[in-house]
């Protein structure tokens, strides 16, 4: 008689439906933790793209030396004029300099839901803010005109909070606020954001500094070069930065504080599945003691025989995976907003999905049911023929 | 008696099994307590606030400070009994990691009004008397190893520059929900180093918030109501609110979180809830014929159900109570690997209730699928199973 080499799946997945009770018991364990764990990595994933995709490469972010954030810079209006003297600035068009000077505040509103407050971002810009941020495009109304009470609101804010939506009126710097339009920033951290016109904004604000100056770089790559040239004028207490970086940094702090906990939690939870996938499968070899005994006297190996019962582990935990990532799916419908500590401000995001997590997730199923089944597998594979035989 | 007995050797018949249901359920109960503890400390901050101060902000948000004349104003009104200001320094220690409040306030005042925390008259004298100085809490000061005396240099983020203090007193909190991980400094310094600078100089009488305190607790909502009344339509409107209301101000913004934690805690036990009955469900299995046995010898149906549901709750509360017990040492596991980010750190007696109830509703949830099927099964069935 011949040796087999493998034992046939179909053998497998049959032993699992065989026992269907405890296989659905089990796969739904693992399933709710491969949710949860994918749950927080496309958590962490979304407030990281929202944050990447605010920032433009070829733009640059002016602070004042180690603000961090937008709320806490300033910059004088003195120090802003010489940001605008530079030559590396790209010119739209028409020929003017594609730079803008924005005072940023935070204003505590009430939301739209619960009227509980919450910080939005308020920005004063102009038409080319507008312009250095092509990812912005009004999809409601027109953009606020200079030099009025005219705003209009991000996606989300408009969404979340009271007052926000077209035509509606928020109060707020002892003015009330005309929304005139409402923008659609593809995703990014614009959509949390309230603009007006940055005079009218200082004006009402009783600011007479910027928070942050923005310009295009007519070449992207002469960003050391500028950020040299900063950093040496003694007038100046500034930082620059590239958009892109500087929204990385200011998603870091959320996103790997979720990160960190959710995979603290699946790791510990990962436990509790485990030892459901080792409980399942040591009863699945106790009760097919004879079989595995027939199968070794038919000319399995023993080999043959471990990796069958750790196939019905792998089988077993990929269902569980694919449940879990499935509902996880589901998740990619929701928006949720909460505060950036960094920024101190509300940030609107989705959870996202990439194929990383997708394949991280199912290969963190797989892991639970590889550790959970081999133990028994490795049991049955060392059990003797003849002790099986009598046995059954 | 002899139920019990009968009880503990089916829990352990197969003592693999038994053994490692438990420890699923260790790492759930335990897991469970530690994440419902989590949501406690973020809610430890409103916890700890008096009921007689109130505080009061701009009406823009925190982040626009109020003019240094409306302490006397605020002073003037009926039904306030102290005033004391405070900005939120924001500074950082070496690096970004080491978060830790510190707050620039003025001495005298603030520490009258929070009695809570506790310093020596030396220590307080010393403080005072030096514009350089500094206080700081127990649990900061062993972090760091800080010492009366000791120099501790911040890096300002809202206030630029570097900023050196000497510590003059080490305060302890008056109970175990006080915060022992706050530093204060002097506003004044503050205020004249700003001063000196031409840049700022425009913020220099500027205070991030007032603290007031009221006499009766009753008066919150009256005295409130004077205060923003005095600066209504000024350039600086106001809004006063309890201490207690303020920091859950704080706590709402990361509710998307804390809901999420607050799910995540419940998915573990829907977790444990599944292995326990798919345990339940194997164990019934196997006895089919025992338990048709049983009924055969002229037990009813009932004893088959509650030999189920003994055995179930019987696993679930061992189990259950070594997770309680476990989560002490979690915890404190937990706030020293976090660092400061969670000043206080203890687990209630509502939480170990819940952990309890918990283990019990597995326990029960459990056996329940099994029980009813055992409860129905056919004698003849069952005892031809055997064979």
């Amino acid at each position: 008689m011949f040796a087999r080499r493998t034992v046939p799946l179909s053998y497998i997945a049959r032993n699992l439906w065989v026992r269907r009770v405890t296989t659905l018991l089990t796969a739904a364990g693992m399933g709710l933790v491969v949710y949860v764990f994918a749950t927080v990595l496309m958590m962490s994933e979304g407030i990281r793209a929202t944050l990447v995709a605010t920032g433009q490469a070829d733009n640059v972010m002016v602070l004042r030396k180690g603000a961090g954030a937008e709320i806490n810079s300033g910059i004088a209006r003195s120090q802003a004029s010489v940001i605008d003297s530079l030559a590396h600035i790209a010119t739209d068009g028409v020929g003017h300099k594609m730079v803008s000077k924005e005072p940023v505040v935070l204003n505590t509103l009430p939301k739209r839901s619960n009227g509980k407050p919450s910080n939005v971002t308020v920005r004063g810009t102009s038409a080319m803010g507008l312009a250095l941020r092509p990812q912005v495009k009004l999809v409601q109304g027109r953009m606020f005109r200079p030099g009025t009470s005219e705003i209009v609101t991000g996606k989300a804010v408009a969404r979340g909070f009271a007052g926000a939506g077209l035509g509606e009126t928020m109060r707020f710097a002892g003015r009330d606020w005309l929304v005139v339009g409402v923008f659609d920033a593809t995703r990014s951290g614009f959509d949390s954001e309230v603009w007006g016109d940055a005079d009218q904004m200082m004006q009402a604000f009783r600011r007479n500094a910027y928070s942050s100056v923005v310009f295009k770089l007519a070449d992207a790559s002469a960003f050391d070069q500028v950020k040299a040239l900063l950093d040496d004028d003694p007038r100046l207490t500034l930082e620059a930065k590239r958009e892109t970086v500087f929204y990385a940094e200011q998603s870091e702090a959320l996103a790997t504080f979720i990160r960190l906990l959710g995979l603290a939690l699946s790791i510990i939870f990962s436990i509790g599945a485990v030892v459901g996938a080792m409980i399942t499968m040591f009863a699945s070899v106790a009760s097919r003691i004879g079989e595995i005994g027939t199968l070794r006297a038919l000319g399995f190996r023993r080999t043959a025989v471990l990796s069958a019962f750790l196939g019905e582990a792998l089988l077993l935990s990929l269902v569980g995976g694919l449940m879990g990532l499935g509902a996880a799916a589901w998740m990619q419908a929701v928006q949720i907003s909460t505060v950036n500590f960094q920024t101190f401000s509300e940030l609107a995001f989705q959870f996202t999905l990439t194929p990383r997590i997708a394949a991280q997730s199912i290969g963190f199923a797989l892991a639970m049911g590889l550790v959970g089944g081999f133990i028994p597998a490795w049991r049955a594979a060392r059990m003797k023929i003849i002790d099986c035989l009598r046995q059954a | 008696m002899f139920l019990l007995r009968l009880l503990l050797k089916n829990a352990f018949r197969y003592r693999l099994r038994a053994l490692l249901t438990m420890i699923g359920l260790v790492v759930a109960i335990s897991a469970f307590g530690l994440l419902r503890t989590l949501v406690d400390a973020w809610y430890a901050g409103a916890d700890a606030t008096s009921s007689t101060r109130l505080v009061t902000r701009s009406a823009m948000s925190l982040t626009f400070p109020l003019p240094l004349n409306y302490a006397e104003r605020i002073k003037a009104v009926d039904g306030v009994n102290g005033l004391s200001w405070a900005n939120w320094f924001g500074g950082v220690y070496i690096t970004e990691r080491n978060f830790f409040v510190q707050f620039a306030v003025d001495p005298p005042s603030y520490l009258a009004l929070y009695p809570e925390f506790v310093l020596s008259d030396e220590a307080k004298r010393a403080f005072y008397m030096d514009r350089q100085g500094c206080v700081v809490g127990r649990k900061l000061a062993r972090k760091y190893g800080w010492k009366v005396g000791d120099a501790v240099t911040l890096r300002g983020t809202i206030y630029p520059g570097t900023w050196s203090f000497t510590v003059r007193g080490i305060y302890q909190g008056k109970d175990a929900g006080t915060d022992e991980q706050q530093m204060f400094i002097h506003w004044k310094l503050l205020a004249e180093t700003l001063r000196a600078r031409s840049i700022m100089s425009a913020q220099a009488d500027y205070v991030g918030v007032y603290v007031v305190g009221i006499q009766n607790p009753d008066d919150a909502p009256v005295v409130s109501q004077r205060i923003d009344a005095l600066f209504k339509n000024s350039l600086a409107e106001t809004l006063t609110e309890t201490e207690k209301a303020f920091q859950l101000g704080f706590v709402s913004m990361s509710e998307a979180i804390l809901l999420a934690v607050q799910a995540v805690s419940f998915i573990i036990v829907l977790i444990i809830m599944a292995v326990m009955a798919n345990t339940m469900t194997m164990t019934a299995r196997e006895r089919l014929a025992e338990y048709a046995t049983l009924k055969a010898l002229g037990f009813k149906p009932g004893f088959v159900v509650k030999l189920l549901f003994g055995e179930s709750l019987l696993i679930a509360l061992i189990g259950g109570g070594l997770g309680m017990a476990l989560t002490f040492p979690l915890a404190r596991g937990f706030v020293s690997a976090s660092g400061n980010l969670f000043p206080i750190f203890n687990v209630s007696p509502l939480t170990m209730g819940m952990q309890l109830l918990a283990s019990i509703v597995v326990g029960a949830v459990a056996a329940a699928w099994p029980a009813w099927k055992m409860s129905r099964i056919d004698i003849v069935q069952g005892l031809r199973h055997v064979a």
